[in-house]
């Protein structure tokens, strides 16, 4: 019997933008040689780690090595040494930024506070791989829902287990399933909300990606309980891996007697189609997402009637995003008390956040609800890039809010979040660094919901135009008195008349930065200046010639040839020729580039 | 040369296909051409207008025909705040395209996308569907020197 080595290599779109694939080609090839080793070695490509920053990650099993950063070049060693010996390379390690390095990612400060319950199989399996998923305990939660459960139980666990739709708002999930049970007209909907449109988000991406799988026994569960036979994806057309792997997990599922007629010989029907998205971040909005799906201009309707009594084709309907589904077949397989025993009173289980920004460990974390803000950025993400100042966190995507460092002590739940402003929206959470201008970042949400805004009704599609005319007049130095009042009063309309979540959400980046961060936007409009050098206008960068040693690494790093100096002593920036890109002063290891 | 009507033949003379069929004729053409939004109206009998209302809503159809290499340049918040605005500053000096414009010569169109999720190494663009991270805007030459685009310069 031969020793078995269990290489996987991270195949998250993260990690192959850095050249993973190659790797695993590779690899592939490498295990493939035939000789007198008493290795049997396995190469398998998964889904995302999570530390996108350290990849592309190779992990070897079962010695629990993990590597980071790995090159072409460095295979043939990777090989040699750690595969056919046993061996750890020391200089691949993960190392802290105290620099001590860690055999296994397991036991680094990114992974140990984290609990896995809707990342569980991503990074460990091959997403491909139908044999993986059932392995890790896969589809037996559908034998458990098919002929141990009535629906009645099914939904006492879902009840039990409190659990709120990971998509945003934080619905209950069970009552949005018994609102669609009670209704008496077949036939009946289960939707996966896949479009994940959230800038600086991409949890249901790595899910749909990593473990598809998971995703359709969610919804087979659901459609159990609803008694529905038809189920769709509606997937982010931008998403081609996604879109790809739920495909080939759908035709697996379908080939092992998981999905279609008759599943598994208990009587019951259900299949699932893919809808691809057509890139409107506004269907992301459950009634949109449904009108899109029906072939149609994908816009919102009042929601005076639930889309889980009306809503596909004027059916009851279902609709989760990606997480809350990958989440349900853990709470039938394991109860809906053993989920809820994680998190907070009102905010059950886990949350995957997508950490982002000016943080050192940028990647996909998930922590029980309830863990605090300072938590999640400093121990996990490992403090801000350059150890430069923490200025706020934004959560919830565009409609979402800033929050400052004054409230880093924050425990992160629906309430506490909507408390402070802003909202859990579907997890992205993006650090800011001294270096982020935040009435550029209220411009930057603004106009993107001003492109994305449907226009149906004119609260929204009006009162977010005048917003990011008056945020880009501030910006561009035409900032006046009475800007920052006739913004607080847009605001509070745009926030009460607009018609759906889209609209209604809008002002938040708005208010919550000028409710924090005031006096930005007064240096803005009265001294003309951005202070944290963003605003081309109003930035003009200078060189502190007492701090500068003349290392002349500003110079080489400047696209625009305006720095000049003498190695070793104080450069100089020529303001005439600046194009204020800011490569300067990211480069400057003496914070000796400063902003006037 | 695959023909439109074997495109939108593949799909059910459903009206919910098309979206669907839409894209593949995008995906095809790199735009959607007149005929075809004709061709699909006739299929799933729907009016013409709104085909057009939804050809021009969703982001990803074009009426007009698009560069054949379409560089996007990543403009999610994680990306804006490291900076991809410059890139675009430095796209329109190399190509003098700005957002929404192809090149006279067909060559490159350049487009904004609001976060493709590969944030951890962000600034991102790509071209087609080759991705290149933590760009600078020295390296946003040598990207597009890679297709040819120096004649441009």
């Amino acid at each position: 019997m031969s020793d078995r080595k269990i290489v996987k290599v991270c195949c998250g779109t993260g990690c192959l933008a850095n050249g993973s694939g190659v790797l695993f080609e590779k690899l592939l090839e490498k295990s493939k040689i035939k000789g007198d080793f008493a290795v049997d070695i396995l190469v398998k490509s998964t889904g995302c780690n999570g530390l996108c920053e350290k990849g592309p990650l190779i992990k070897i099993e079962p010695d629990g090595i993990t590597y980071c950063k790995v090159k072409l070049s460095d295979i043939d060693e990777i090989y040699e040494k750690t595969i056919l010996k046993g061996e750890a390379i020391e200089r691949l390690l993960f190392s802290d930024s105290s620099g001590k390095k860690t055999k296994s990612h397991k036991d680094t400060e990114f992974y140990k506070r984290q609990v896995k319950l809707a990342l569980r199989n991503i990074g460990e399996i091959d997403p491909t791989c139908i044999e993986d998923y059932i392995e890790r305990d896969g589809y037996k939660a559908i034998y458990k829902a098919l002929f141990e459960m009535t629906p009645e139980d099914i939904i006492k666990e879902v009840e039990k287990s409190k659990i709120r739709g990971r998509g945003g708002a934080g619905f209950l999930t069970y009552r949005k399933w018994m609102g669609a049970k009670k209704v008496d007209s077949f036939p009946k909907y289960v939707v996966c909300n896949g479009d994940e449109g959230d800038p600086g988000a991409f949890m249901d991406r790595s899910v749909m990606e990593g473990d598809p799988h998971s995703i359709i026994e969610g919804m087979i569960i659901c459609a159990r309980y609803l008694d529905s036979h038809k189920g769709y994806i509606y997937i982010r057309d931008e998403y081609g891996l996604a879109i790809k792997n739920m495909k080939a997990a759908i035709e697996d599922a379908k080939n092992h007697g998981y999905l279609g007629k008759n599943i598994l010989g208990s009587g019951f029907d259900f299949d699932i189609e893919i809808v691809r998205g057509g890139g409107a971040f506004v269907c992301g909005e459950s009634t949109a997402l449904m009108s899109s799906i029906e072939g149609k201009v994908g816009e919102p309707r009042a929601k005076y009637i639930h889309s889980n009594e009306k809503g596909l084709w004027g059916q009851p309907t279902v609709l989760n995003n990606v997480e809350t589904w990958a989440n349900i077949p853990l709470i039938i397989l394991k109860g809906g008390e053993w989920f809820a025993g994680y998190g907070t009173e009102n905010s059950k289980g886990t949350k995957v956040f997508s950490l982002v920004g000016k943080v050192k460990n940028t990647g996909l974390v998930e922590v029980p609800m309830g863990t605090t803000l300072r938590e999640l950025i400093f121990d996990i993400g490992g403090g801000i890039i350059g150890n430069k100042k923490f200025k706020a966190v934004q959560t919830g995507g565009p409609s979402g809010g800033c929050i400052p460092e004054g409230l880093l002590d924050l425990k992160v739940d629906f309430d506490t979040l909507t408390e402070a402003g802003s909202m859990m929206g579907s997890g992205g959470m993006i650090v800011m660094d001294e270096r982020t201008c935040m009435v550029d970042v209220a411009r930057y949400y603004i106009k993107f919901l001003s492109e994305e805004s449907c226009g149906k009704c004119a609260p929204c599609r009006e009162g977010i135009k005048r917003m990011l005319e008056i945020l880009t007049d501030i910006c561009e130095g035409r900032g006046k008195e009475g800007d920052i009042e006739l913004l607080e009063e847009i605001c509070s309309m745009v926030e009460s008349a607009a018609l759906c979540g889209l609209g209604k959400t809008a002002p938040n980046p708005v208010m919550t930065t000028l409710k924090y961060f005031k006096d930005e936007y007064i240096e803005h409009i009265e001294n003309k200046r951005c202070p944290a050098g963003v605003c081309k206008n109003l930035t003009t960068f200078f060189i502190d010639s007492e701090k500068c040693v003349g290392c002349g690494l500003c110079r080489k790093n400047c696209p625009a040839d305006c720095i000049s100096g003498e190695i070793k002593k104080p450069h100089f920036i020529d303001a005439s020729k600046c194009i204020k890109c800011g490569s300067c002063i990211e480069n400057c290891r003496f914070s000796a580039v400063k902003v006037k | 040369m695959i023909e439109i009507k074997d495109i939108i033949e593949k799909y059910p003379r459903e009206k919910r296909y098309t979206l669907a069929m839409l894209q593949d004729v995008q995906k095809q053409f790199n735009y959607i051409p007149r005929q075809a939004l004709m061709m699909i109206s006739e299929y799933v009998d729907t009016p013409l207008s709104s085909l057009y209302s939804m050809a021009t809503f969703y982001k990803a159809l074009s009426l007009k025909p698009k560069g054949k290499y379409i560089i996007k340049v990543c403009d999610g918040t994680a990306c804006h705040i490291r900076s991809s605005m410059v890139l675009i500053d430095e796209i329109y000096n190399i190509l003098k395209i700005r957002i929404g414009e192809t090149t006279e010569d067909g060559m490159f169109s350049l487009e904004t996308v609001n976060c493709l999720g590969s944030c951890a190494i962000a600034p991102v663009m790509v071209v087609n569907d080759k991705y290149y991270g933590k760009v600078t805007p020295a390296m946003v030459r040598e990207i597009i020197k890679e297709y040819g685009g120096e004649k441009n310069e």
